[in-house]
């Protein structure tokens, strides 16, 4: 065409950008040897490899080492023997490695772009624009993080050796995310790439190399599935962060489970993204490109089910057609692309396979007349229609270019749709009425929600899921959290309660027969099953019969636990003083716990007095913390504020130890209930009758019915039921190891929140046993973004 | 072209309008195949205006941000761009200095607005690429119309009190007029800004009326005095009413406001043309002016206006840029272009 011609044609042409530079670089790799272990360069031990190619084409651009268990093993080493000079270096040290790197990756950005998006497939665009400046954003925002340690995060250290999983959606930040945050904790990495697109992080690798960051520190091993198993089952690592499928993520779950490692998941997700009538339609639609057609698709926070007012459906709806109509198909190098090929073969399949399964479920699919490149796994924008909300499309994670779509009537509708999955890691809400905005938002099931925007990021807010979308933040001071530990006083082993004989004699004395129930929903229950157990006094005769708690009852408590809007909708302040009472009622009745401790445990009378008094203490505590423990607002480098909200976990079942059978109780039950969960508690197995004593002080203390529940019996039988309900949103458990273990392995249903003392009690009676590090675990971060301005 | 202008892109379905005849004022008619409907205005619609009021700044601000990093135009499409922007401008001179020496000058630029050698090494001797029209105040209109007769370039005058449009409406209307009668075939007019901040909608409406009314034949074109409306909402509404009102174009600045021609504002004007077309089925005009002077800038206006609204609003019925300096700018762009080298202002005619 001349000039003319391109003059009447007002076409954009193509707009190559130059892959020279990433040419030579993969030209001079020796990909044979691509594990950085302790600061060198190593073969797989097994001399295997594997391939990555091109998405775009197909063709092969590298033979990568494919590391197997010994290289795992010898990484984890590099990573042990590392560990004390790095975690004993000041913040300001750690500070430097961290900012040095920020810059290094500054001045090779464009490679990293380039190398992101011929291994990935993303639209160079995209990797230049907002991958690559967002990874060096968060090595520089965390250089911060490792010199405020200290003030920050008094009491907390760095968790140790860490491994690192990431996935091939977003290679290089992910990786970012991963590292950044550890090494600002102290903590040395062996991190794993995907087996898709190892190339960024290799490059990465070099450059730590080349600024100061001692050897050992990172390391980065490539390979598939078995080197994921051995970083996941090595005893040398201390914590396991991970980010891919929800899949993949219960297996992780499940085989760390009873290993006393720190485990975050960062997985799927079905985001809502949500178009109120009185929302500007024509920038929603641009937030949906944003949302489900960034990175083809391939995001786990993608905004893929469209809930649209139903007066403003066909509007918008022809308007996002329009839209989808201008989108770009096309090389990921060239700079006019919006939409590149899908990482792999296996995935364009897999998506192939859902869209047609969820028409054949009745969706409406419509895609674009948009043509194809003739080589490479692209998959056309697509929208569906019509879909139901048991439709496959609606259910599923896609993780490709394609968006669900549903109407909903009102905003009790819409709240509804947007909770009706499993997943809850991203939502947007689209409206130009802030009430409106603000009343949704904190009733979305969702770790982040934008509120008139999709997808955006930044290294000081927090990123993560509620529900199966995993849990642990990224980014921000909540992120910070994930790669440090707090010192809490260890109480005794919890051994496993034995099988013991049933007391049956009976103390002397005339007092009347008393009957120890459940409470369940405000009410004192008996027990599912009319089956009791005998307790036993300190001196071995019978104290007083419990009920035999079952799944049933534990079910019944839920069920309450979950239908308590009260509680969690009620105001900080209105729980502040409900703890308050409970406190004063439970003063009120000292002496008697006191004796019923000396009973049971036959704890001398001063020690059980004690008891009484520091339950009633932490009761206080707690109760004056309920409006104290609050979120933040975060500043994100735009005209924007995040609101990281403070929102309770959910339903937390809590199984007791036998230690301090009041003080331990009401230590966990107590920062729970400050902070809004609903509570099943399984008292100590041991002397529940302080438990069933409890509940009548409860009764009368202005608790809401069903907030807090207590099903007596089994520990280690109704923490499991506890750990398989998948209404549960988070269960601790301070029980023997096994049954601890158990907890964790079983919780994979639907990922609910577990915190086992790892078969150890905790030393309640410290000071230690209480404050941040509980009221922590009783919350969920919710960063809510805000974009300002008119 | 013709067939394509009004399906392109929009979706909007089967016109709802017959097209009439294109201007036939000093100039050569335009070819027939880009003749356009003018727009009939119609009613002050409060309802519609309710429905359109949704503008989020934050959400415009990051559309345009990532627009302008989503395309790139290279080598000789970029050329070509350059060509187009040249072909959809408005040279214009609105100084208070001006004389009509001044203005011959600027009409000469817009006649021969390349060197010869610029021309035939780009090969467009083949077809006329100058700007749509030139731009003035009414004193000159006449010098305009003599000097630039028989090119097909356009006169706009403009009008109104112009720029800040608070003489009495008698006058204003009177200027239309005088500058019509002289033989401007374009009228940009300027807006009582107060108006706006009022949400006197129904006043606006009638004086934009009795302007469009007093143009007769000659386009109007209806100057918001964008950086003096502070939210898009305004931007928004004000666009509404010009639009119902007859205006043949929307127009951002009159280049006196302290803030000019903005990215997001543009954006926030052709999503009202936008909605206007769906609602309408007529094709209305665009015209950001003030501050736009360097090459690289105007293509970001002609990626926003293919991208909101498609290729019609990329031909001069639909798409001028108000501009002075840019012109030059171009112009040492397509030389770089064919030379490799840099070039300097000097080395181009001036207007």
């Amino acid at each position: 065409m001349n000039i003319l011609e391109r003059y009447h044609a007002m076409e954009y042409g193509p707009a190559p950008e130059a892959r020279n530079e990433a040419d030579a670089w993969l030209a001079a790799r020796d990909f044979g040897k691509a594990l950085f272990i302790g600061g060198d360069w190593k073969a797989a031990g097994s001399g295997k490899t594997f391939e990555t190619s091109d998405p775009s084409s197909g063709k092969l651009l590298a033979k990568v080492s494919d590391a197997g268990a010994a290289d795992i093993d010898a990484a984890v080493s590099a990573a042990a023997k590392a560990l004390p000079k790095w975690s004993a270096s000041s913040g300001y040290q750690r500070a430097k490695v961290l900012y040095a790197i920020g810059r290094a990756m500054q001045r090779h950005q464009r490679l990293f772009a380039v190398l992101e998006s011929i291994d990935n497939g993303k639209p160079i665009r995209e990797s230049r624009d907002i991958d690559v400046p967002l990874a060096i954003r968060h090595f520089i925002h965390h250089a911060g993080w490792a010199q405020a340690l200290d003030r920050d995060f008094p009491d907390h250290k760095g968790v140790g050796v860490v491994g690192q999983i990431i996935p091939w959606n977003f290679p290089l930040l992910m990786l970012a995310w991963k590292i950044a945050p550890a090494l600002a904790a102290g903590c040395t990495v062996v991190l794993k790439p995907a087996e898709f697109t190892p190339l960024t992080a290799i490059l990465f690798a070099e450059i730590c190399g080349r600024s100061g960051v001692p050897k050992g520190v990172v390391n980065i091993v490539q390979g598939g599935p078995e080197a994921g198993a051995a970083i996941v089952n090595h005893p040398g690592i201390q914590k396991i962060a991970f980010t891919g499928s929800s899949e993949v993520g219960k297996i992780i779950r499940k085989a760390t489970a009873g290993s006393g490692k720190k485990l975050s998941l960062e997985l799927g997700g079905k985001s809502a993204f949500v178009v109120f009538e009185d929302a500007d339609l024509d920038s929603a639609v641009e937030g949906l490109v944003d949302g489900i057609w960034f990175n083809q698709g391939q995001v786990c926070c993608a905004g893929s089910r469209l809930l649209v007012q139903e007066g403003i459906a066909d509007a918008f709806i022809a308007k996002v057609k329009v839209r989808m109509s201008r989108l770009r198909v096309g090389s990921p190098l060239d700079k006019n692309t919006d939409i590149g090929p899908l990482v792999d073969l296996s995935q364009l399949d897999r998506v192939k396979g859902l869209v047609a399964e969820g028409a054949k479920q009745g969706a409406i699919c419509w895609q674009p007349d948009t043509a194809l490149p003739s080589s490479g796994y692209y998959h056309p924008p697509t929208l569906a229609t019509g879909v139901s909300p048991a439709n496959i499309l609606a259910q599923e994670e896609v993780f490709g270019p394609v968006l669900a779509t549903m109407t909903f009537r009102n905003t009790e509708e819409a709240i509804e749709l947007a909770n009706n999955t499993r997943y809850g890691l991203a939502a947007s809400v689209w409206s130009e009425n802030v009430n409106l905005a603000l009343h949704v938002a904190p009733q979305l099931k969702a770790g982040v929600v934008w509120v008139n925007g999709t997808n955006m990021f930044d290294a000081a807010c927090g990123f993560g899921g509620y529900r199966e979308s995993g849990f642990g933040r990224e980014g921000g001071r909540e992120g910070m959290f994930e790669y440090l530990s707090a010192k809490l006083p260890l109480g005794p082993v919890v051994k496993p309660a034995a099988a013991s004989a049933q007391p049956v004699e009976r103390p002397e004395g005339d007092a009347i027969d008393r009957t120890a129930k459940l409470f369940i929903g405000g009410k004192q229950v008996r027990p599912d099953g009319n089956y009791s157990l005998a307790i036993a006094n300190a001196k071995g005769k019978l104290a007083g019969e419990v009920g035999l708690g079952n799944r049933k009852d534990i079910r019944d408590a839920v069920a309450a636990a979950r239908a308590c809007k009260g509680w969690p909708e009620a105001t900080a302040y209105n729980r502040s003083q409900v703890l308050y009472y409970l406190a004063e009622n439970l003063s009120g009745r000292a002496d008697e716990f006191a004796a019923r401790i000396t009973e049971l445990t036959g704890a001398a009378a001063k020690a059980a007095r004690e008891e009484v008094e520091q339950s009633i203490e932490r009761l206080f505590l707690y109760a004056g913390l309920a409006d104290k423990f609050e979120g933040r607002v975060h500043q994100p480098p735009a005209r924007a504020v995040t609101l990281a909200l403070h929102e309770p976990v959910g339903v937390v079942g809590i199984v007791a130890s036998d230690n301090a059978p009041l003080l331990g109780l009401i230590s966990l039950v107590a920062p729970a209930l400050a902070m809004g969960n609903t509570v099943v508690a399984v008292p100590s197995e041991k002397y529940p009758l302080l438990a069933t004593d409890l509940y009548q002080v409860i009764e009368y203390s202005d608790v809401p019915a069903g907030a807090i529940n207590i099903v007596t019996g089994r520990s280690a039988e109704l923490a499991g039921v506890l750990a398989k309900h998948d209404d549960v949103d988070g269960l601790w458990v301070f029980a023997d190891a096994e049954t601890c273990a158990k907890a964790e392995a079983d919780s994979v249903g639907n990922l609910k929140r577990v915190w086992t003392g790892n078969g150890r009690s905790l030393d309640w009676a410290s000071g230690e046993a209480a404050g941040d590090a509980f009221l922590r675990r009783s919350v969920e971060v919710k960063n809510v973004w805000v974009p300002y301005g008119d | 072209m013709s067939s394509t202008i009004r399906e392109a892109g929009l979706g909007g379905g089967a016109s709802k309008v017959t097209p009439l005849p294109a201007r036939t004022a000093a100039n050569t008619p335009v070819p027939p195949d880009h003749a356009i409907a003018r727009n009939p205005g119609m009613r002050l619609d409060l309802g519609f205006m309710e429905s359109v009021r949704s503008v989020n700044r934050s959400a415009l601000e990051r559309r345009v941000a990532s627009l302008t990093k989503r395309r790139s135009i290279k080598a000789d499409n970029q050329a070509a761009w350059l060509l187009r922007a040249v072909a959809c401008m408005d040279l214009t001179t609105l100084n208070s200095n001006d004389t009509e020496e001044r203005v011959r000058r600027l009409c000469a630029k817009a006649i021969n607005p390349f060197r010869r050698d610029i021309v035939e090494g780009l090969g467009i001797a083949g077809e006329t690429i100058r700007p749509a029209a030139v731009c003035v105040y009414h004193p000159f209109v006449a010098t305009a119309v003599d000097t630039v007769r028989g090119t097909g370039i356009h006169v706009a005058a403009v009008s109104t009190a112009f720029p800040h449009g608070l003489a009495p409406l008698s006058t204003r209307l009177q200027e239309i007029e005088a500058s019509v009668r002289d033989g401007a075939d374009e009228i940009d007019v300027v807006i009582p800004r107060g108006l706006v901040f009022g949400a006197k909608w129904q006043e606006l409406y009638n004086e934009i009326v009795s302007m469009r009314a007093a143009c007769g034949e000659a386009h109007l074109k209806v100057i918001l005095g964008t950086g003096d409306l502070a939210t898009l909402r305004n931007v928004m509404l004000a666009s509404m009413v010009a639009m119902m009102a007859g205006a043949d174009f929307i127009k951002t600045s009159t280049g006196k406001e302290s803030v000019n021609a903005t990215l997001p504002v543009g954006l926030a004007m052709v999503r009202a043309i936008r909605a206007y077309f769906e609602e309408t089925g007529y094709l209305i005009g665009f015209k950001p002016a003030g501050g736009i002077s360097t090459a690289k800038v105007s293509l970001d206006w002609l990626v926003l206006m293919k991208e909101e609204l498609g290729r019609p609003w990329l031909e001069p019925e639909l798409f001028r840029f108000g501009a002075s300096s840019l012109l030059t700018d171009i112009e040492r762009q397509l030389e770089h272009h064919l030379t490799g080298h840099y070039s300097a202002n000097h080395r181009h005619a001036m207007a």
